[in-house]
């Protein structure tokens, strides 16, 4: 195995203007090898720019790419050890898909018989045997998709660019083949580097995440890792639920900062006391807040029970906090040991945190 | 279903109107074959004999197989050259948009609507000027410039409507762009090809103020039946090529339909399985 210091991709200082407008600012990345790599962002983040040129159907700007060990500035897109999942998929529309999978094996002269039981394989992995002569319009979505896949894989490329693969299909399909995804990944260890805008696709498939927004990458992390420690608001609100809170730096310049309804609240040091004073931006999972019906020793805040809410397996309990407009959401585990009875509306109830729960999220 | 609509319902007026419509327009021209098979020299009824004459006279007259030939060999070249011209111009006019796209386009199709008479004068004083002897290759020139339109017009709807992703996808597929074009872009394009080439074909074929201002001493059939009605001894002959002309040109539209429907989705067979 290759260790992880030597990458398979690597993105450095990449940037790509069009005209005077900076859709890539200056990013750097390292893809590894066998990795499962998501590009995360809304439209007009530069995500689809960044995997472009990693293709070659765009030129870079600035920065450097090198894929293997190969730089890839005079690379053109026909030599890249590359291949790609188009967003609209691009079957060929006059090929059958026996054809279409087949298309990219010219260069290596196979015979007619390798040829067949190269495509036949594919057709099993994909698991479409006996669609080899439809044509692209007799197929659903979610089988050009898959044919699209073969057609790149039959290449045994280093690494699989997809672009946005699952957008065009309905809701229940995209679950099953975000599954099938996954699993044929593992299968072929081939580098998967995927674009997408949906965040729980994102996090279900991928081992690490790059969240893009503004022609730059914000964070870079396992899904875990975004979950757990997320750079900003945005980030923060992808998954679960979130408390956020505005918090004032303390004066005293000690690691703490002031929170409307909370108090002063201990940061583990991570905030740097601003010199005009402006607020930032605290946030808290509700699953790390503990409930309790009578008063800690310590640490304590008091609050009333506005709602609960069964989410199925657990509780959420929405509990309004004096000098605070926003109910504060707090997750009860079944079997928390503090909370003998399901809190009734109105009860009045204290939570806690432990100090490593309290997350301090950049500005914006 | 109940019965027709309202404004479904046939109005024997306007049907009336519409057959009328056609009598006039192409009644004219069913005289030209009906005649072909007159026994008379003068188109004039009642008629008293049929005959296949005229048809067999034709052949056997050097002049209008000379001429013949003389079309179809222009042809074939203005339709080939004008083809590839319109391919190479219809996919940068609808790739590269960049500002005066529009005027551009506009320019190239003025010889629809400019009278063929002036372009042809022009490059009869320009052909002059440079002294170049008027024959079959300044008719083709001439009818380049009649037929390009013709060919970016049927060209370039299928190159606007062509999705780039497939020529990416085939670039990353590991073809180069002459590959790409051969393996992809032709074959998706080649119904239109062919409506292009059939189309410039026709046009040429039948072309007349051009071959007239700019051909030598080879003349081609247009030129060749506008010559013989002087002689009215002719002119029954000349209905017959005349039937011949139409029938072809009949042929050429029916099969350029038949090529176009070629590689457009055939009606998806049955259900197709998850």
């Amino acid at each position: 195995m290759t260790e992880p210091s030597d990458p398979l991709i690597s993105i450095r200082d990449v940037s790509k203007r069009f005209g005077t407008f900076k859709a890539v600012d200056g990013v750097s990345l390292d893809i590894r090898r066998g990795e499962f790599f998501s590009l995360l962002g809304a439209s007009g983040s530069g995500k689809t720019t960044l995997l472009r040129m990693l293709a070659g159907f765009e030129a870079v700007s600035d920065g450097r790419i090198v894929i293997d060990g190969q730089a890839m500035e005079e690379v053109p897109p026909h030599f890249r050890p590359i291949n790609m999942v188009f967003q609209n998929y691009a079957i060929f529309p006059h090929l059958n898909v026996r054809d279409n999978i087949a298309y990219g094996l010219r260069k290596f002269r196979p015979t007619p018989a390798q040829r067949e039981a190269m495509v036949d394989e594919m057709l099993d992995l994909i698991k479409l045997p006996g669609y080899g002569n439809r044509r692209a319009h007799e197929l659903s979505g979610g089988q050009r998709q898959r044919v699209a896949l073969a057609r790149a894989l039959i290449l045994k490329p280093k690494v699989l660019l997809l672009d946005e693969p699952l957008g065009a299909l309905d809701k229940q399909l995209r679950e099953q083949m975000q599954l099938e995804l996954r699993l044929l990944q593992q299968k072929l260890g081939i580098t998967f580097v995927l674009v997408t805008h949906d965040q729980e696709e994102a996090l279900t498939l991928s081992d690490r995440i790059a969240v893009m927004s503004k022609g730059a990458v914000i964070q870079v992390d396992t899904p875990t890792g975004l979950y757990e420690r997320p750079k900003n608001r945005v980030i923060a609100g992808f998954i679960g639920n979130m408390n956020f809170f505005d918090a004032t730096p303390s004066s005293t310049g000690s690691p703490q900062v002031d929170v409307q309804g909370l108090g002063l609240v201990a940061v583990n040091g991570r905030v740097r006391a601003r010199s005009d004073g402006a607020t930032t931006l605290i946030a808290i999972r509700p699953e790390k807040l503990a409930l309790h019906s009578e008063a800690p020793v310590t640490g304590g805040v008091a609050g009333v029970v506005q709602a609960l809410q069964y989410l199925g397996g657990r509780h959420m309990v929405h509990v309004t906090l004096a000098g605070r407009d926003t109910p504060v959401a707090v997750a009860l585990q079944g079997g928390q040991a503090d909370v003998t009875l399901t809190p009734a509306p109105g009860q009045p109830v204290w939570i806690s945190w432990k100090d490593d729960a309290v997350l301090v999220l950049d500005a914006d | 279903m109940s019965g027709r609509s309202h404004s479904h319902r046939p109005n024997r007026g306007l049907q009336a109107y519409a057959a009328l419509f056609m009598v006039f327009l192409y009644g004219p021209i069913l005289i030209i074959p009906l005649f072909s098979f007159v026994d008379a020299l003068y188109v004039r009824f009642p008629i008293e004999a049929l005959t296949f004459r005229w048809y067999g006279e034709l052949w056997r007259r050097e002049p209008v197989i000379d001429a013949l030939g003389n079309s179809l060999y222009v042809a074939a070249i203005v339709s080939v050259v004008s083809t590839a011209i319109g391919v190479f111009a219809a996919k940068a006019i609808a790739r590269n948009r960049v500002p005066g796209t529009g005027a551009i386009v506009t320019f190239m199709m003025l010889p629809l609507v400019v009278p063929g008479i002036i372009f042809a004068v022009a490059i009869l004083i320009v052909l002059n000027r440079m002294g170049v002897a008027l024959s079959l290759y300044t008719v083709m020139a001439g009818h380049l410039v009649v037929c390009l339109p013709f060919a970016i017009w049927s060209l370039l709807p299928r190159f606007e409507g062509f999705d780039p992703s497939m020529e990416e996808a085939s670039g990353d597929l590991g073809e180069n762009g002459w590959w790409t074009f051969w393996r992809v872009t032709f074959p998706i394009m080649a119904p239109g090809i062919a409506a292009s080439l059939l189309m410039t074909f026709t046009v040429s074929f039948d072309e007349f103020i051009m071959a007239f201002f700019l051909s030598g001493t080879q003349q081609t059939l247009p030129i060749f039946v506008w010559g013989q009605l002087r002689f009215p001894s002719q002119f029954p002959s000349i209905l017959a090529l005349s039937t011949l002309i139409l029938a072809a040109s009949f042929a050429t539209v029916f099969l350029s339909l038949w090529i176009g429907r070629i590689g457009l989705p055939k009606a998806a067979t049955g259900e197709i399985p998850k």
